[in-house]
């Protein structure tokens, strides 16, 4: 409502223009409501990515900090499970083998390259599986 | 005038409490900025949320703007279900961003570069996961670590390396936070060493000083970026390890 029409009378104008308010505000709500239900899906590793996409720097640490995790539990969960069986070397020699994989795991998830989280295929983000 | 880049993590004993089995409990320095750290969140958020404005004032719209930021985080990768660890990552988040900026301040400690701090921030999230994934989920939590579609022959392996990776989610959890302000605050301390050393010199030496006087702004504005950043990213990572323990196995 412009203000010509404000000031012709007090209740008239002022009552069309609450309604013409609410209505708008009706219309803002359910566009929040409708953008929000798309937000409101979880998408699991997608928000990762754009984490640390906002900095090269955030990402090279994440990334590397990834692989290195991956190498350093593999190598003392071995190395702790040689201790307690007896099984030098082979227990360290094996699970450090499987904690590269499980680096590189960890990085090409990260970074986007394998299917996102933790398994399920190539199911789209958003969507329950 | 030392110099020492390490200097500035070192803990110190500020009042001896007791002694058990033979190890000293005291108020470390540690202990006191996370005392500060607590103390600083706490008032904020109360002293905001006292005069609760419809038009929020200033203190409040940081409370209310921070609260929008980590809810819209933990709905977007958990879910509505995941709001009821709201509080959590909310706490953890605030925890670690103000520990970040806090530590940023000159001659304070920043606690997040203790990796004892990180590691068992990482490692309450991570028990977390794992506990309300079995109390919620049952064995079928597991099925966390079995993809579907591998073939039958390659599940050992697939499985173990799957295990694997999940065992090293703290480890990485942890170390990324600590690694950024340990090596972020070494680097300041290290080019605020420059600056000494080349103002020995003097009026040349004080013309060389001027380098690494500007490289240290342009860092001090990079950590700031860095201390939110890596605040933002560990209540991310958290959210999408609690999203796993509530829709495990998808």
């Amino acid at each position: 409502m412009s203000d010509g029409t404000r000031e012709n009378g007090e209740s008239g104008p002022a009552h069309t223009d609450e309604a013409a308010l609410s209505a708008r505000l009706q219309r803002l709500g359910e566009g929040l409501g409708r953008a929000r239900g798309h937000a409101v899906e979880p998408s699991g590793g997608r928000d990762e990515d754009r984490a640390t996409t906002a900095s090269g720097y955030a990402r090279g640490f994440r990334l590397s900090s990834e692989l290195v995790a991956g190498v350093v539990v593999g190598a003392g969960i071995g190395w702790l499970l040689d201790r307690w069986l007896g099984t030098s070397p082979w227990g360290l020699i094996v699970l450090l083998l499987l904690g590269f994989v499980a680096g590189v795991l960890n990085v090409m998830r990260s970074a986007g390259v394998a299917a996102d989280g933790m398994p399920g295929g190539g199911s789209p983000p958003g969507v329950e599986k | 005038m030392t110099v020492d880049p390490i200097r500035q993590f070192q803990i110190t004993n500020l009042l001896p409490m007791a002694t058990i089995g033979g190890h000293q409990i005291a108020f470390t320095n540690s202990a006191l900025f996370m005392l500060i750290i607590v103390v600083s969140v706490s008032a904020l958020l109360i002293g905001a949320t006292v005069p609760r404005a419809v038009v929020p004032g200033r203190l409040q719209s940081i409370a209310e703007v921070s609260y929008e930021f980590v809810a819209n985080t933990v709905r977007s990768s958990t879910g509505n279900e995941g709001m009821k660890f709201f509080p959590f990552v909310f706490t953890l988040f605030m925890f670690v961003l103000f520990a970040n900026v806090i530590g940023l301040i000159p001659y304070s400690f920043t606690v997040t570069g203790q990796l004892i701090i990180t590691a068992s921030l990482a490692l309450t999230v991570f028990f977390i996961v794992v506990g309300y994934g079995f109390w919620r989920n049952g064995l079928h939590f597991l099925m966390l670590f079995v993809p579907k579609g591998v073939p039958i022959y390659l599940l050992p392996a697939i499985v173990a390396i799957e295990v694997l990776s999940f065992l090293s989610r703290p480890v990485s959890h942890s170390v990324r936070l600590f690694a950024n302000m340990l090596a972020g605050h070494i680097t300041l301390q290290v080019f605020a060493g420059f600056i000494i050393m080349l103002a020995g010199f003097g009026v040349l030496g004080w013309l060389g000083a001027a380098l690494p006087f500007i490289l240290i702004v342009m860092l001090t504005a990079l950590e700031f970026l860095v201390a939110f950043l890596q605040a933002y990213v560990f209540a991310i990572l958290t959210c999408i390890y609690l999203n796993d323990a509530i829709h495990p196995g998808h």
